[in-house]
């Protein structure tokens, strides 16, 4: 009895291991047979590029910034600054100099209609021009060592070679750097002093109507400051303002934002700047040689009241209101 | 002349940071400066990956491009180099590249940049060779001794390949034929302007 018993279980026991083999072997066949793909999962460069424009990961060094793998944005940023921003500046401050040279030859300069009277009225005091000047050749310096970044490489490195221009250019980088502040100090004094008499109403309107008399002969009223100056009021504080938020996210990199921030900081800071670059030429005409009488204003601080009726009548009547016994206006010496 | 390249596979890069010691220690870096580093992508994920990053010695490189003063040039092994005595430390160069080669030390008030440093691909600068002026801006110059840079020499698992490019890209072809798969080569499309197709 115990014989065929021992048989059966032993066929039983071939046919179980016969199942488990038979089950089991596909299994290895499909390990061994398929290949295996580790970068299934992988990232690919391509596709982050595609949807970041920039890879960022994580690294082992305290220089977090440089945990960003590639960010070939920069490549768009070479084009404007080496090509766009070249013709914006050129188109800009060429244009606005061959305007001033036209409009001179034409126009010449605009003369005290009635001459000079003798008598003078005060119109900035002596912080109002201080202001003005501190902030005007902080501007001049600016404008001139942020020109040469933009222009240097092409027009001055060939004429004074490169050791020379490094020894200029490093100058004129901390200069612009440093007078940044007294700049932007300025430019914020400007806003506060000037504000209350810049904001723009219904007699500017009129006078923008009358071409401002710089076409023809025309003296549109104006209070202190008429819509040209206002203007330019404006392109100081805001121009001014945007350049110099721009220029400190470059001046301290890293603080507020990454890269990406800096070049576009770097596009509004350029191309606002040679905007505002050839404003100011036009401001340095039309206060220079482009107006007789007018540079006296911020020279001494005082002007014609000749110069003053027919440039700024309304507010040469309020002074004259506010000060009856003409207390602001000083005799001729 | 070669057209020297670097190739991370990034396959095999295991995050040893060997490269970045020995880039560090062969040309004495100063503190806080990093001419290679390892960046890890999706860090702890699966399909994560490890990528040893210096400056890629582009093709019509952008830094150069961009450089107000003009420093940089091109070696005949297609090496982007500069010299820190034209440098004036304005940090274009770093707002062009692809890359975040360039770096600054911090000298004077206020984050002012100082001379550019970054990846000279072991090669030096414009000074004679192996003098110590050389030595000091810019490391040692593995490149005129007839070595490839040592990151490259020095990488355990042979994942960061530096050399003629073209050379350098048929190993990677041949690995990634062999073993069946490879994410490609990090960075080429940007710096070079081409892949390797595998």
């Amino acid at each position: 009895m115990a014989k065929p018993f021992e048989r059966i279980r032993l066929i039983v026991g071939a046919l179980a291991l016969a199942v488990l083999i038979a089950v089991a072997a596909p299994a290895s066949a499909q390990q061994s047979g398929a290949p295996v793909n580790p970068t299934a999962l992988s990232v690919k460069e391509q596709q982050l590029l595609q949807e970041l424009n920039r890879i960022q990961g994580r690294g082992t060094i305290p220089d977090v910034k440089s945990y960003v793998l590639e960010q070939p944005a920069g490549r768009e940023w070479r084009h404007f600054h080496e090509v766009t921003l070249r013709w914006i500046g050129a188109i800009a401050v060429l244009a606005i100099l061959a305007l001033i040279v036209i409009f001179y030859l034409v126009r010449g300069m605009v003369m005290i209609k009635s001459g000079r009277s003798g008598r003078r009225i005060e119109r900035f005091n002596g912080f109002e021009r201080f202001v003005h000047w501190m902030t005007a050749s902080c501007f001049i310096i600016l404008a001139l060592s942020g020109l040469n970044i933009t222009f240097g490489k092409p027009l001055l490195l060939p004429l004074i070679g490169p050791e020379a221009f490094t020894t200029w250019s490093e100058l004129a980088k901390y200069a612009h750097n440093y007078l940044s502040f007294p700049f932007t100090i300025g430019v914020v004094l400007i806003f506060l002093m000037w504000v209350g008499g810049n904001i723009p109403n219904s007699v500017d309107a009129e006078w923008i109507k009358r071409g401002g008399g710089i076409v023809g002969d025309d003296h549109p009223p104006a209070y202190r400051f008429n819509a040209g100056q206002k203007m330019i009021y404006w392109i100081v504080v805001l121009g001014g303002g945007t350049s110099a938020a721009t220029g400190y996210l470059l001046l301290f990199p890293f603080y507020a934002t990454g890269i990406e921030g800096m070049q576009i900081a770097q596009v509004v800071h350029a191309v606002v700047a040679m905007l505002f670059i050839a404003a100011m030429l036009g401001h340095i005409y039309i206060g220079t040689i482009g107006m007789e009488g007018a540079f006296e204003a911020m020279g001494e601080g005082s002007v014609d009241v000749n110069w003053a009726k027919e440039h700024h009548r309304l507010w040469l009547e309020e002074e004259l209101r506010r000060t009856p016994k003409g207390a602001r206006a000083q005799p001729a010496e | 002349m070669a057209r020297m390249k670097f190739l991370c596979d990034a396959d095999r890069c295991i995050e040893c940071n060997a490269c970045v010691t020995a880039c560090k220690n062969e040309h004495e870096v100063p503190w806080g400066i990093n001419r290679r580093r390892v960046v890890t992508i999706n860090d702890g994920k699966p399909g994560e990956r490890s990528i040893s990053m210096a400056c890629m010695h582009c093709t019509d490189a952008p830094c150069a491009a961009v450089c107000p003063v003009n420093c940089f040039y091109t070696t005949a092994d297609a090496v982007v180099l500069h010299s820190k005595d034209l440098c004036i430390g304005c940090g274009y160069c770093f707002y062009a590249c692809p890359f975040g080669a360039p770096q600054y030390p911090k000298v004077g008030n206020f984050g002012s940049r100082g001379k550019m440093d970054k990846c000279t691909y072991c090669a030096g600068g414009p000074e004679l060779d192996f003098s110590k002026e050389e030595f000091e801006k810019y490391g040692s110059n593995r490149l005129a001794e007839g070595k490839l840079p040592l990151c490259a020499e020095m990488c355990s698992t042979k994942s960061l390949l530096a050399g003629d490019g073209d050379v350098i890209a048929q190993i990677y072809k041949e690995r990634v034929a062999k073993r069946g798969y490879g994410s490609g080569a990090w960075g080429w499309q940007t710096a070079y302007r081409e892949t390797i197709a595998t």
